[in-house]
């Protein structure tokens, strides 16, 4: 579209800027606050420069919440991309099923994610629950509240079911734009269902993957509350992602400093992969 | 190539056709002649694309049967009747480049690479894609990709038919233009048998040696394309083929003579009989002239447009258009005459048989 | 594969629909039938947990609070992100890609960071334990969605109407509520959709910001599992009942859903 010049545009988007800035900036400048200023208590501060910060980047603990992080985020990836794009494909094109299966599908996102946790540790419970007794059933020693592979396992699983499907719904509709033409022009030169997804479906929902790779990433590099709820981020340190160290620093310890710098560091972090979501996204659209 | 009839082809889109309304195509008898070069015009919702891809495989027909060289291939799917399509917007493999898109459909089929590196260089020689061959498909003009098109469909030797579904609609103008000369030479230069699809009458005309005129699921009349401007057998063929179309008038028989108003022309049916229903005349705004002798007319407009002038005018209520020269002089009282042997009678819309 | 195709589906809904079946299946069952042992139905079949919760206000409040803010946030977030989705999409404005990028940032803000900054804050203006407290910090994600969702949808209808409805002589308040919010109504409601169901799902900041007042039903449920020492069964009635507001609108939006994804800008 041929936008118009008109800086008077401002006003219409102030009532956002003030509110969302609010919310945004003043919390930050807290935190900025924090970070680099220590406390004897009473309200006293004094400055301290980068300490936090080198503290933190030193932390073994922190080294290994990034580490459990890292590993969460590229697991859950890996399988939550390639299974959501395959059920898209083998949905129905339209139709009453295909309404129907959308409905089932989109469920598991509009649980409140407190419930999400508390419904799979009801689920995963070694004598009560039906993963947890199916599995022991099956002879499989599988104890999550006790056992670090167990607790992974959950805690993946758990995640798998809760965010598929947006990667199916994403999927789904990208598959829906392209025109019958393409199926056909595909039938008549003789290719294959594998040439067909290769040299059609994939490119044309690049556009969506990228979306779902970002979205996935940024949303699984920021969970909290789902493990949380499950597993308390234990058994131990096991399942303490980033988030859960972080709360566990700032709402548990009341270590304010480390806690504000790791936030700093985090949010950075975050910064720095919606620089690059925000990138590859508007230079596809130009093209 | 291949010869291709069309027998008895009825098709419905519904499960359960009852009325004549329900039926997308009705009855079809049709035969496309080795290497020619069809039309099938007609505005939107004629059927003709329907009738495309019955023929291209891609649509079951509810009823009748097809054969390519007297083999029946309706119950044969796309792929394996050898025919190529071309879509109303272009349809090329945007990872692949060039090379690779007219390779495509030879790779599929298993044909030797040396005879696909041949095939393929010949065909982009033909359409004069050679400085493009390893771009990438994605980046090219919307007519190129429509050139891409076309090059799967040409790159295999044996291709029965090439069908063309509106393939100009994205073109921008002039491109437009250089496509269907290109069409045309590429038809009179290798022989495919070709069937275009359109609802633009110039498209179809100039680029058919035979056009296929359809309305609301038939067809209409068959001819080349003078045989539609000079003796449309329907009054809509008549209408929508020339521009300004042809002037369709409501006249009755009086002792033998058509009587256009209180006015008798010399023009009369041969068989005046059974002559039921709803009679016109049609006469095209080309064949009707200044003639002091004439029937009066009352003007309504005269529109300039440069080499010619389009007046607009009544004659006892009702609208005839006819053209004027450029330089010519609108006489203030107005008479018109239709050219002889130009117009033509119609009973309930359809062409009778008529002397004088 | 076409033969089978229905199965993938098939197996994944199943899959979804096993842990709320579990759900389903605790809910009714008495606590001390669930740790018990093991059963695919209830054998002592109960409504006593759903009761209690129906009964008893702690409970209650706690469904009517999360719906009361949540509301709040969708009315808010869209109402304001409007205006400012029809500047991005009409004009262009001085520093008007950065301020886009940076609303695109706060919705990948991680709610971890922000959790005891807002607390200090909120209850620094006297918000602290309001609905429109959550209200309000939701906001941060769920305004830049909004705008972002909405200046898709904006984008897509013709500037062109905007002009004949000057030229018609109508008022822009008039023009925006009369001729444009109509060609949009989809667009809206997906963005409802949206807001609602990130504030509706989000935990840690709604757990923040409040304590008794305005409780939501998240930090009704994990008390319980803390304090009153697993009851299961309640916590699973509990649970349930969360789920269903969210299948409602799910069914409201449902021919909506594929468009609102398509724009994939969630």
């Amino acid at each position: 579209m041929d936008k118009v010049w008109n800086n008077r545009a401002w006003f219409m988007v102030l009532p956002v800027l003030i509110l969302v800035a609010f919310n945004a900036v003043v919390p930050l400048m807290t935190v900025v606050n924090y970070s680099v200023q220590d406390t004897f208590g009473d309200n006293i501060f004094f400055f301290e420069g980068a300490r936090w910060f080198r503290d933190v980047v030193d932390s073994d603990r922190f080294h290994a919440a990034f580490g459990r992080q890292l590993l969460f985020s590229a697991t859950i990836l890996a399988i939550e991309l390639p299974l959501g794009v395959a059920i898209a494909l083998t949905m129905p094109r339209g139709g009453f099923w295909a309404s129907l299966c959308l409905v089932l599908m989109a469920l598991p996102l509009l649980i409140p994610w407190n419930v999400v946790g508390a419904m799979w540790n009801i689920f995963a419970l070694p004598d009560i629950g039906l993963l947890g007794y199916g599995l022991n059933y099956l002879g499989i020693r599988y104890n999550f509240t006790n056992q670090i592979g167990a607790a992974w396992f959950t805690v993946i699983l758990m995640d798998v079911w809760h965010w598929t499907s947006l990667v199916v719904l994403l999927a789904y509709a990208g598959l829906r734009s392209i025109d019958d033409a393409y199926y056909r022009a595909a039938q008549i030169d003789g290719a294959s269902r594998w040439a067909v997804f290769r040299f059609i479906q994939l490119p044309k929902m690049k556009r969506v993957l990228t979306i779902a790779v970002l979205l996935r990433f940024m949303d699984s590099f920021m969970v909290y509350t789902e493990p949380f709820v499950l597993t308390g981020g234990g058994p131990g340190n096991a399942t303490t992602f980033l988030s859960i160290d972080l709360v566990k620093a700032a709402l548990g310890e009341f270590n304010l400093g480390i806690a504000a710098a790791m936030s700093i560091i985090y949010f950075l972090m975050t910064l720095l992969v919606s620089w690059l979501f925000y990138t590859l996204m508007t230079r596809g659209e130009e093209q | 190539m291949a010869r291709i009839e069309l027998d008895g082809i009825r098709h419905a889109y519904l499960p359960d056709p009852k009325a004549d309304s329900d039926w997308a195509l009705k009855e079809l008898n049709m035969q496309w002649r080795d290497g020619g070069a069809y039309a099938l015009l007609g505005p939107s919702g004629c059927g003709k694309t329907t009738l495309l891809n019955i023929a291209s495989g891609l649509i079951r027909p509810t009823l009748g049967r097809i054969r390519f060289d007297d083999r029946d291939v309706t119950d044969v799917g796309a792929e394996a009747r050898n025919i190529a399509q071309v879509f109303q917007f272009p349809v090329v493999y945007d990872t692949m480049t060039v090379r690779d898109n007219l390779a495509f459909p030879l790779r599929n089929r298993g044909v030797a690479e040396a005879e696909i590196a041949k095939r393929v260089g010949e065909t982009l020689t033909m359409l004069d894609l050679n400085g493009l061959a390893s771009r990438k498909a994605r980046r090219l003009t919307a007519d190129q990709k429509q050139k891409i098109s076309l090059g799967r469909g040409m790159v295999r030797a044996d291709v029965a038919a090439i069908l063309f579904d509106e393939p100009l609609t994205v073109i921008d103008p002039l491109m437009k233009w250089e496509l269907r000369s290109q069409l045309k030479l590429l038809h009179r230069r290798f022989g495919h048998t070709m069937i275009y699809v359109t609802h633009d009458q110039t498209e179809a005309l100039t680029f058919a040696d035979t056009v296929v005129v359809m309305f609301e699921g038939e067809v209409v009349q068959t001819g080349t394309p003078e045989e539609l401007f000079e003796r449309p057998k329907h009054t809509f063929v008549g209408y929508f083929i020339g521009s300004p179309g042809m002037n369709v008038l409501p006249v009755a028989i009086d002792g033998g003579a058509v009587r256009l108003g209180k006015h008798k022309l010399a023009i009369s049916p041969v068989k005046t009989g059974n002559l039921t229903g709803k009679l016109e005349l049609g006469i095209r705004p080309e064949y009707v002239r200044f003639d002091p002798n004439g029937l009066p007319i009352r003007i309504a407009s005269v529109e300039d447009i440069g080499r010619r002038k389009i007046v607009r005018g009544r004659i006892d209520g009702n609208d005839i258009v006819l053209i004027a020269r450029e330089n010519e002089e609108i006489p203030a009282s107005a008479r018109v005459a239709f050219e002889r042997g130009r117009a033509g009678l119609y009973a309930d819309s359809w062409r009778i048989e008529t002397k004088g | 594969m076409k033969r089978g195709r229905w199965l993938i589906p098939t197996l994944y809904i199943v899959f979804l629909m096993l842990p709320i079946y579990w759900l389903l299946n605790m809910s009714f069952k008495t606590t001390n039938e669930i740790l018990g042992g093991f059963s695919w139905f209830p054998r002592d079949f109960t409504t006593a947990s759903y009761v209690k919760i129906f009964t008893d206000p702690t409970w209650y409040s706690g469904y009517i609070n999360s719906i009361t803010y949540v509301a709040i946030n969708t009315v808010i977030s869209v109402s304001f992100a409007l205006p400012a989705a029809y500047a991005f999409s009409r004009y262009r404005f001085l520093g008007d890609k950065h301020l886009f990028f940076w609303l695109l940032t706060n919705r990948m803000a991680p709610p971890a960071v922000f959790a005891l900054p807002f607390l200090q804050l909120y209850s620094a203006m006297g918000l602290f334990d309001t609905h429109l407290a959550v209200a309000l910090a939701h906001c941060l994600f769920n305004i830049p969605l909004a705008v972002w969702i909405l200046e898709g949808f904006m984008s897509g209808v013709p500037k062109e109407i905007d002009e004949t409805a000057y030229i018609d002589g109508y008022s822009f308040p008039r023009f925006f509520t009369r001729i444009f919010m109509p060609l949009i109504a989809s667009g809206i409601g997906v963005t409802a959709f949206f807001c609602f169901m990130f504030s509706w799902v989000e935990m840690l900041l709604a757990k923040s910001l409040t304590s008794v007042a305005a409780k939501p039903i998240a930090a009704v449920m994990t008390r319980t599992a803390s304090t009153a020492g697993y009851e299961l069964g309640l916590l699973a009635a509990a649970g349930v009942l969360t789920i269903i507001p969210g299948a409602i609108v799910i069914w409201f939006v449902r021919n909506y859903i594929a468009k609102g994804f398509a724009l994939g800008r969630v």
